[in-house]
């Protein structure tokens, strides 16, 4: 039975594939971050397509970190080798500012919700920063501390502002060597309400104010680039507390079953998504708007979360979301939207980020230099 | 003929270039070759003949390095000076400015000219790509641009509406075509719709009719803009779409600063005109400065504007001045605030540190090479082998095991305190700073400095210095003034390699750099993949590559790349 209904299908798919007037390309070139991320997509989306689509060859590319500077080259050399990119939120906003990546109407390319609610609402305002993203999952900026130092003396930083306390938690730290969530954090702990950070650090005064603050535990900080390096650090002793992205905790915390813990105080959320290169050409075009179709649904946002411990980016995926995959735990408290861990969250504020990171980063790397 | 037999030449004869000096000097002589042709002119022709077989030769692999090589470099360079956005996408504003004084607010006709300038760029998308280009150079702008063309298609929304209460004929799309297309362009236009089927290619280009641009200068202007980006950007028509609310506004402008343009035309458009002057000063509209305000209140700034005037040159110092930790503003050429000067800092921290590993790789690889050039041959190979196995191991991977070695909890600083040379609390930072990247960049460079020292020393006779002490010198004295003077040519190769490499480096600072151990080329890469200030980044590269070829020339000029042997 299940067989014969397998070949109905299929046979249903074949005779379908010819009837549907478009033509599509059988080679998708997908940019990503590699790693267990990219294991997430490939496990809840990619996999499951090709099953459907045997004909479509998918080439994975790891460049995502760079893939604005990517993009930009191949728009002015004219020759866009990617189809679909994964960037976080800020990017997203520049390579729209730039005119590098499409802009989408959600509703027309995305499904909508299994109750009938348009795309555009399952995913909400906040999670659609940009006219040319269509967002994936949420993830946030937390810290992870060890569990068994003992200057400690039992105790376990339980708020950001630990991080700032050397006396009760000495040991060094690990933040991330560019001046975002840093500052943010800095101005919380230096006494600054949330609604106000972005406008103190507007002036020369509060941002000097948040560098004084970092300023305290400069000489106690290790700087890292990659999010692999506060899992490492942390693996290995050199650090007893640092910020990363929450995913790689996880894994640090229930893979590999480091004596490290999870402090959500203060996390900052960032998204991640999708964007299409302006400029591909017709057949590549409908084959990654079919693609996108199919991996941004309800269910297949909600597989991912098996995977790794992003929150899915549709309101109507976070009921669905159920166990690891391979661990078998719950995976709900370890989300970063989970209500007990988003209790003190804030949201990065892209745009003035948009606006600010080129003169806040000269002023935080002179700072770095000195 | 005669004279050549004498010199040198009497044993290859005479070949094109010394008989040309031999004609050259019976000037005004009357040598002429066999066939009649004087001789300078043949000698010449022989001799450009044999040039052009030679340049032949050498083409193939000249033009494939200047195709693959110096064009990307010239053109990556190029870019540390190029700023045409500014004055492609805001032209009609850069020349508005040019009268601005810089001390208040622009007045009305630079709001004007911006209000226009914008409305084509928002429906070419540029103003975006505009304001990420400015913010290089003024924070915000970014923003202030972005929201502002998310305003821009209602300006002149005001005007369009008194225009169509006025009379309804304002909307139809072929009464703007009547007013403002030539005769000739209605008429191609037409011909093309009729056979538009059988693909006749893209719409004929919009052109204005005579006399329209001096009657109505701005809404003629706009009006063109306006047909020839929805031809482009849509692929629409003029006959068919509503023009932009700009093109009623500037109309409007145009009316009041002309109120007669209607004696230019005739018929049905003369009367539609006139009417519409005769109402023109009652219309109730927004100014220009009024609507920009209105969308944000920094256009009353003047922070953006002197960015625009100082930035709107097609070519610009920008880049190189913020190379060099200056800045340019309206008044000219000033430093940047203390907090933010890095450039400078990280240049001199660049040579510092690679002339520091130059040092190092001297120090430790002149006892090695040394080594190798005189035990036999056997135990030489083995060494040499061990010399080349981390060379041929990925760079990555060597990084990364310094990283393990170095750290604190390492394996270098757990021999320490294990063998309580150092107590657990005063573990050593060996790594995220100058002396982790001077110690992993010297392992990595060294190989660069052993192979050209030894390939010197291989050729340094051992018979030498047994001539020196022979004759009574000692061992330190022999090696002073003998071995060593012979060795020098390939110090100066290896210091040359190592040195220009390791100015350049990128990836081993970035990971054991920490933020005290970075290079300049760190900074570059950040330019280039993370803020895709792509000019600052070229500006810097630029910067680089002069600072190395003075220090060649330096070099050459006191030791003498003459002095400088690989083997």
């Amino acid at each position: 039975m299940k067989l014969k209904s397998l070949m109905l299908t299929t046979g249903a798919a074949l005779i379908a594939v010819p009837a549907l007037a478009q033509e599509m390309a059988d080679e998708m070139t997908i940019v990503s971050w590699g790693g267990a991320y990219q294991n997430s997509q490939l496990k809840a989306y990619v996999e499951p397509y090709q099953e459907m689509h045997p004909e479509v060859e998918v080439i994975w590319d790891e460049s995502s970190g760079e893939a604005v500077a990517g993009m930009r080259a191949q728009s002015e050399a004219g020759n866009i080798t990617w189809d679909l990119v994964d960037v976080t939120a800020a990017d997203s906003m520049r390579l729209c500012d730039e005119g590098l990546a499409m802009e989408v109407d959600p509703d027309e390319i995305l499904a909508p919700a299994p109750d009938g609610t348009p795309a555009s609402e399952d995913f909400g305002e906040e999670m659609l920063v940009s006219e040319c993203f269509i967002p994936q999952i949420a993830y946030s900026y937390t810290f992870g501390y060890r569990t068994d130092v003992e200057e400690w003396e039992g105790r376990t930083p339980d708020e950001i502002c630990d991080v700032f306390n050397l006396e009760e938690f000495p040991g060094q730290r690990s933040l991330e060597k560019r001046p975002h969530n840093n500052m943010e954090w800095a101005l919380y702990c230096d006494g600054v309400a949330w609604e106000d950070i972005y406008d103190t650090l507007e002036t020369e005064e509060g941002q000097d104010r948040a560098l004084a603050k970092l300023d305290t535990i400069k000489d106690q900080t290790v700087w890292w680039t990659a999010g692999a390096d506060t899992p490492q650090l942390l693996a290995d002793g050199e650090v007893v507390m640092g910020s990363t992205y929450n995913g790689r905790l996880f894994s640090v915390i229930e893979e590999q079953d480091q004596p490290v813990a999870m402090l959500w105080d203060a996390q900052s959320y960032d998204l991640d998504g999708w964007v299409i290169p302006e400029g591909l050409d017709e057949p590549a075009l409908n084959r990654v708007k079919d693609f996108l179709y199919f991996a941004t649904d309800t269910q297949r946002l909600a597989d991912q979360a098996a995977w790794i411990s992003y929150g899915p980016a549709r309101k109507s995926s976070a009921p669905l979301v159920g166990q690891h995959a391979e661990l078998g735990i719950d995976m709900a408290p370890h989300m970063p939207t989970n209500p007990d861990n988003a209790s003190n969250a804030f949201v990065q504020n892209y745009e003035w980020w948009a606006d600010y990171r080129d003169d806040l980063d000269s002023k935080f790397q002179a700072w770095l230099a000195q | 003929m005669t004279d050549a037999t004498h010199g040198p030449d009497a044993v290859t004869g005479v070949t094109p270039d010394t008989g040309l000096r031999i004609a050259e000097q019976r000037a005004g002589g009357e040598m002429v070759a066999a066939d009649g042709t004087p001789l300078k002119r043949s000698l010449n022709r022989a001799l450009r003949r044999e040039k052009l077989r030679a340049l032949a030769l050498v083409a193939p692999l000249f033009l494939f390095i200047v195709v693959t090589f110096i064009a990307p470099i010239a053109d990556m360079l190029f870019r540390s000076v190029e700023n045409q956005i500014v004055s492609e996408t805001l032209p009609r504003t850069v020349v508005a400015l040019e009268d601005w004084d810089g001390d208040d607010m622009p007045e009305e006709p630079v709001f004007a000219a911006l209000a226009q300038d914008l409305a084509i760029a928002v429906e070419l998308k540029n103003h975006t790509r505009l304001g990420s280009r400015l913010n290089y150079e003024t924070t915000a702008a970014s923003s202030l641009f972005r929201r502002t063309g998310r305003g821009a298609d209602d300006i002149g929304e005001d005007a369009a509406d008194r225009f169509v209460a006025l009379d309804p004929a304002w909307e139809e799309p072929a009464t703007w075509v009547g007013l403002m297309a030539s005769p000739d362009w209605i008429e191609a236009q037409a011909e093309w719709a009729a056979g538009a089927d059988d693909d006749a290619g893209p719409e004929p280009r919009f052109e204005l009719r005579d006399g329209v641009a001096d009657a109505l200068p701005r809404a003629a202007d706009m009006y063109a803009a306006f047909a020839r980006v929805i031809r482009t950007e849509d692929g629409d028509s003029p006959t068919e779409e509503e023009p932009w609310p700009i093109v009623c506004r500037a109309l409007h402008g145009d009316l009041i600063a002309n109120p007669d343009a209607a004696a230019g035309f005739d018929g049905a458009n003369a009367q539609l005109l006139a009417a519409a002057a005769e109402a023109a000063p009652a219309f109730e509209v927004t100014g220009f400065r009024d609507t920009f305000l209105d969308i944000d209140e920094d256009w009353g700034d003047t922070t953006i504007w002197e960015t625009i005037k100082a930035f709107s040159s097609p070519y610009t110092a920008g880049y190189f001045l913020s190379a060099v930790d200056l800045q340019l503003t309206a008044d000219g050429v000033a430093r940047q605030p203390e907090d933010r000067q890095i450039y400078g800092l990280l240049f001199g921290r660049t040579l510092f540190m690679s002339l520091t590993i130059m040092g190092c790789c001297v120090l430790l690889g002149y006892p090695i090479a040394f080594l190798l050039a005189n035990l036999p041959m056997r135990s030489a190979n083995l060494l040499l082998i061990l010399v080349l196995l981390p060379f041929w191991t990925s760079l990555l991977v060597r990084t990364s095991a310094w990283k393990v070695l170095l750290q604190q909890q390492g394996v270098i600083n757990d021999l320490l305190v294990w063998s309580g040379i150092i107590s657990d609390g005063g573990r050593l930072a060996l790594i995220n700073n100058q002396t982790g990247t001077i110690i992993a960049m010297t392992h990595i460079l060294l190989p660069f400095m052993i192979l050209p020292l030894y390939s010197v020393m291989k050729t340094i006779p051992p018979s030498y210095v047994r001539a020196a002490k022979s004759l009574g010198a000692t061992n330190f004295t022999a090696f002073r003034r003998v071995y060593f003077p012979q060795s020098v040519p390939g110090i100066g190769a290896g210091c040359i390699l190592v040195f220009i490499l390791s100015i350049g480096y990128y990836i081993t600072p970035e990971l054991v750099g920490g933020t005290t151990g970075t290079f300049i080329s760190n900074r570059i890469a950040y330019h280039i993949s993370q803020s895709l200030n792509w000019g600052l980044a070229a500006a810097l590269g630029t910067i680089l590559l002069a600072v190395v070829l003075v220090l060649y020339w330096l070099y050459d000029r006191i030791v003498g790349i003459d002095n400088v042997s690989l083997g």
